[in-house]
């Protein structure tokens, strides 16, 4: 073997990813600053409109984040452990997971849209201020929330293959642990939105 | 560093456990709302969501075992963004 290998450096790629995810948190900090200034300056009407959500869905959806987040967790140690049958099947059960969540935020979305409960309709307009800076907001943070989960998904898909083909690995899984963080993010941000948005009325 | 070092395996178990804490605590913040505690609501609200929080970086993004270096750059991030929010409030407070 005369051929000069490039050394990899899993080190760096992690330190990367977390300083990547740093980023995510100040720009979801950001949103969740406004918001907490915004509830403070309108109370009443950010009671009232959070009322409007579904506690049930939104409920729904944190369990399976978090059960979601516990499989990707898992399929770690099943790679380290060389085993690519279970690494595959809890992949595959936080895809699942992921898909159910994207259901779920369809009804929800959907219902609210049936209803006009989204800035820039008529009924948006009659209401006051509060109102309409809530459900903003709301619509901003779960789609950008609900944007990072697809993208999440989509890391997973590409590890899942990669699994598969035999290229992920116990000696070689960084794809898959960066790709488990950004999806740990994800999760991250979903239990701060989750009582701020849906609970705390 | 070589990668192919021997590793710590996390067991299944151990995130099962973690799981099962997480979903206890997501009961807590679903019910304490309704009990209606007023001020102390959205107090309690963030303290178990940030308790949550602590549990999933420190065992499902693996925290608890990475170096120094990381950990410290967790803490000043955090705090970094404790200090906007405070900065922010003190504004509005005393404007």
């Amino acid at each position: 073997m005369n051929q000069i290998s490039i050394p990899r450096d899993d080190e760096g790629a992690k330190l990367g990813m977390w300083i990547f995810i740093f980023t995510e948190i100040l720009l979801f900090g950001g949103l969740f600053l406004v918001y907490a200034v915004m509830r403070q300056r309108n109370p009443d009407d950010f009671h009232h409109a959070s009322q409007q959500l579904n506690t049930f869905i939104g409920a729904l959806n944190t369990v399976v984040l978090l059960a979601s987040s516990m499989s990707i967790a898992m399929s770690i140690s099943a790679v380290q452990k060389k085993d690519k049958r279970m690494a595959t099947i809890l992949i595959s059960i936080t895809l699942l997971c992921a898909v159910i969540f994207l259901v779920n935020k369809y009804f929800e979305w959907g219902h609210k849209i049936s209803i006009s409960l989204y800035p820039g309709t008529d009924l948006m307009k009659e209401l006051s201020h509060g109102y309409v800076l809530f459900f903003s907001l709301y619509f901003f943070m779960t789609g950008l929330h609900m944007l990072h989960l697809v993208v999440g998904a989509v890391i997973l898909i590409v590890a899942l293959v990669k699994v598969r083909m035999g290229l992920i690995n116990e000696g070689s899984y960084m794809l898959l642990e960066n790709g488990a963080l950004y999806w740990h993010l994800v999760d991250l941000i979903w239990i701060f939105l989750f009582p701020l948005l849906y609970l705390v009325t | 560093m070589v990668d192919s070092e021997v590793k710590h395996i996390t067991g299944y178990p151990v995130y099962g456990k973690v799981l099962i804490v997480l979903l206890v605590l997501t009961i807590l913040t679903i019910v304490i709302p309704s009990l209606n505690l007023t001020a102390a609501t959205v107090l309690i609200a963030l303290l178990l969501a940030s308790t949550k929080a602590g549990i999933v970086m420190t065992y499902f993004m693996h925290l608890k075992m990475e170096n120094l270096l990381l950990r410290i750059l967790v803490i000043m991030v955090l705090g970094i963004y404790a200090s906007v929010i405070l900065l922010t409030f003190a504004d509005y407070v005393f404007r």
